[in-house]
């Protein structure tokens, strides 16, 4: 696979390319590689959305493409944006993108506004910051109108945080973010801490504003509801790298991996008789299997899986998949493809 | 909503009605001290060697022959009538003293109080958002050791520096002397730098800034250990609120994220130790006053303590008390200003 943007092909709509991205922390025990090789682009006005389990790096890749990362973090690899790489770009330059272009949309919406300050005031500073040309009133309609369009009225426009319930303060967020119009949104959990209610009511405002705008999103959630009812496409993640990323009907219609199948049959439903589990815990990050992350909770783990890393191969439903069980068949060696004996190696191992 | 406008007075009504109970219990417990502690007053006063029917009668006239519970009615009707008493060793009373001695501790405790502030606050945000670096070492150490001095080794030491060798500052007193008589003729409000300024004596008011500036410093510094620590904790804490990264991911400014969000919630509870801090500048006041022979209400405490003035003593006492009281209240008022959350809980 290639790993300099240069020679890979890029489409003319695409908003956002991520190269190898690799982000790790540095820890007591070692470092903790939360993204680790990721590569996708998102087209303009899709909303693409990000799966995986809780601990799989997910919020660590949203923000990563942001440049909002701890000190701590270590970042390498490619995230172009209209032209310019956000890796290595000077913090000022990042700064001055973030809002204009580039949004952040959070999971907690109840400490996600400063307790001290009326949401005008959160509104008018964003506004001030990176458009200072407009004059205070052009600021304060501009910020009433896409609180209206949040469905928030005008009159509540000088209220503190704490006189708005959970949901209105993520629709006064969201309409933060998009105050003005970026390009590229990452949603990170978005309506986990909300009830189902204000959950549809939330994508539905999502919908709308990829529809007026043709905002890109990055939906990051472990919910695949949500996925099915808001995304276009769909990456699934795990263990600090992408799975299985393709358009999300067919995803869902035909997993290409086996952690994606494992995952849609793990989904709760009305008709769920008995409840599916993925057997083992998700990988410790800072000592990662061998070849395959996944290979020692697949049921179809073969013997070439914990020896080599899968590429990524795009399948004939041109889902880009990394797995062995879809080749490439010529770089398996001789008798890769028989079954893993799971307890021969546990064996061996401690032998 | 209608609710933000109607919390406000209901709760500084709350918080009066609640400065009455805090005063009755203060000026009990000072009452009943003063009436405990060893010594008679007015044995003390006349020297220990006067008649009995001398005696008697001062007794008689300060009213320490009447029951315990009828000293007590008169001390509260004298204070509700604004009267705190007359001094046994001399014939100046309370107030009196409250309005000229007090106005040089005033000025006193306003300048430290700025020094406080302003090396406090300042130190206390930079270290706190530069945490482990070498300045933030620095920082501690300096708010550590300027708590642990004592304020008059501090004080003894600044007159060493900028007195002795340096010669930049007057040693000790509130003015030059004859500045002292001319503000003395021109008392508005005692207090010597708005004197100045009404009197429009700005050589005046240079004269009595110039002494302020050693005494307030040292006092002042006492205070800012306590500040740098507490603003230095809690910008490190608000640092980590998730409204913080959110104000980054909007593309605010650095230098705006930190001193408009972090440094303006870490205040809140710094405005609350403000107000406790009161008491620590009245003690150190005490101290402060006596390095430098300023003619305040402390150095006039020390003073009569030894000349074992009781009535003086109780009735400083008493305004000391009742000023902590008045300023804990300011505070709580002002922090509900400023923290919108404060007036529903």
């Amino acid at each position: 696979m290639t790993t300099t943007p240069e020679l890979h092909h890029v489409r003319p709509d695409t908003v956002m390319s991520v190269r190898d991205l690799r982000i790790w922390y540095g820890t007591a025990r070692g470092a903790v590689r939360a993204v680790d090789g990721v590569s996708f682009d998102i087209r303009r006005g899709e909303t693409l959305g990000l799966v995986g389990e809780s601990g799989c790096g997910k919020s660590t890749l949203g923000r990563g493409v942001l440049g909002l990362l701890p000190d701590a973090a270590k970042v390498a690899g490619h995230v172009l944006f209209e032209g310019e790489d956000l890796v290595g770009m000077s913090r000022r330059r990042l700064r001055s993108l973030r809002g204009p272009q580039l949004g952040l949309i959070f999971q907690e919406p109840m400490t996600r506004l400063n307790p001290l300050m009326r949401v005008s005031q959160h509104f008018l500073e964003t506004l001030r910051t990176h458009q200072p040309e407009l004059s205070k009133e052009q600021m304060r309609r501009r910020a009433i109108d896409t609180l209206g369009a949040m469905g928030i009225p005008p009159t509540r426009f000088t209220n503190y945080p704490h006189e708005f319930s959970g949901g209105m303060r993520q629709r006064i967020m969201i309409a933060l973010a998009l105050v003005l119009n970026p390009a590229f949104v990452v949603a990170d959990e978005p309506t986990t801490a909300l009830d189902v209610l204000v959950e549809a009511q939330i994508l539905t405002i999502l919908a709308d504003v990829k529809r007026n705008f043709d905002t890109s999103i990055l939906l990051i959630t472990h919910n695949l509801g949500i996925i099915a009812e808001a995304c276009e496409r769909v990456a699934v993640m795990y263990a600090g790298r992408i799975a299985e990323l393709g358009d999300a009907r067919a995803v869902f219609a035909r997993p290409a991996h086996p952690y994606t199948r494992e995952l849609l049959a793990s989904t709760i439903s009305l008709s769920t008789t008995s409840l599916h589990y993925i057997p083992g815990a998700p990988p410790d990050l800072i000592a990662p299997p061998s070849g395959c992350r996944f290979h020692p909770r697949c049921p179809d783990a073969m013997t070439v899986c914990p020896q080599r890393h899968p590429p990524v191969v795009t399948t004939e439903l041109n889902q880009d998949v990394a797995c062995w069980l879809h080749g490439p068949d010529d770089q398996i060696p001789p008798g890769g493809s028989a079954p893993l004996e799971r307890e021969a190696i546990g064996v061996a191992d401690e032998a | 909503m209608a609710r933000s406008s109607g919390s406000l007075p209901r709760y500084l009504v709350t918080r009066l009605l609640l400065v009455i109970p805090m005063v009755w219990i203060l000026l009990t417990v000072v009452f009943i001290l003063m009436r405990v502690a060893p010594g008679d007053p007015v044995q003390a006063s006349l020297g220990g060697r006067a008649p009995q029917a001398v005696i008697e009668k001062q007794r008689h006239e300060l009213g320490f022959d009447k029951s315990i519970v009828a000293q007590y009615g008169d001390y509260f009707n004298g204070i509700f009538h604004g009267d705190f008493g007359t001094s046994t060793s001399s014939n100046r009373t309370v107030t009196d003293v409250v309005a000229h001695e007090g106005a040089a501790t005033l000025e006193l405790a306003v300048a430290a109080m700025i020094f406080a502030l302003v090396l406090g606050l300042g130190i206390g945000v930079l270290i706190g958002r530069y945490r482990d670096t070498p300045l933030d070492v620095f920082g501690r150490l300096f708010g550590v050791l300027t708590y642990a001095a004592p304020v008059f080794w501090i004080g003894i030491l600044f007159q060493l520096l900028f007195v002795a060798k340096l010669h930049w500052l007057p040693s000790s007193g509130q003015a030059d002397t004859l500045v002292n008589i001319h503000l003395q003729g021109e008392a508005h409000t005692n207090i010597y730098l708005v004197d100045a300024v009404i009197s429009g004596d700005w050589g005046g008011l240079r004269n009595v800034l110039v002494h302020l500036i050693l005494p307030g410093l040292t006092l002042g510094l006492l205070v800012c250990g306590v500040f740098i620590r507490l603003v230095r904790v809690n910008v490190i804490q608000t640092l980590k609120h998730d409204y913080i990264e959110a104000a980054r991911a909007r593309g605010i400014p650095e230098h705006r994220v930190v001193l408009r969000h972090a440094f303006r919630n870490a205040l809140v509870p710094v405005v609350t130790v403000i107000g406790l801090q009161a008491a620590l500048l009245l003690s150190g006041a005490v101290l402060t006053e006596t390095t430098f022979n300023w003619p305040g209400i402390g150095q006039a405490l020390i003073r009569y303590l030894n000349n074992r003035d009781y009535v003086m003593v109780q009735g400083i006492v008493t305004v000391f008390a009742l000023i902590v009281v008045s300023v804990s209240l300011v505070i709580d008022v002002v922090t509900a200003l400023i923290d919108p959350r404060v007036r529903y809980s």
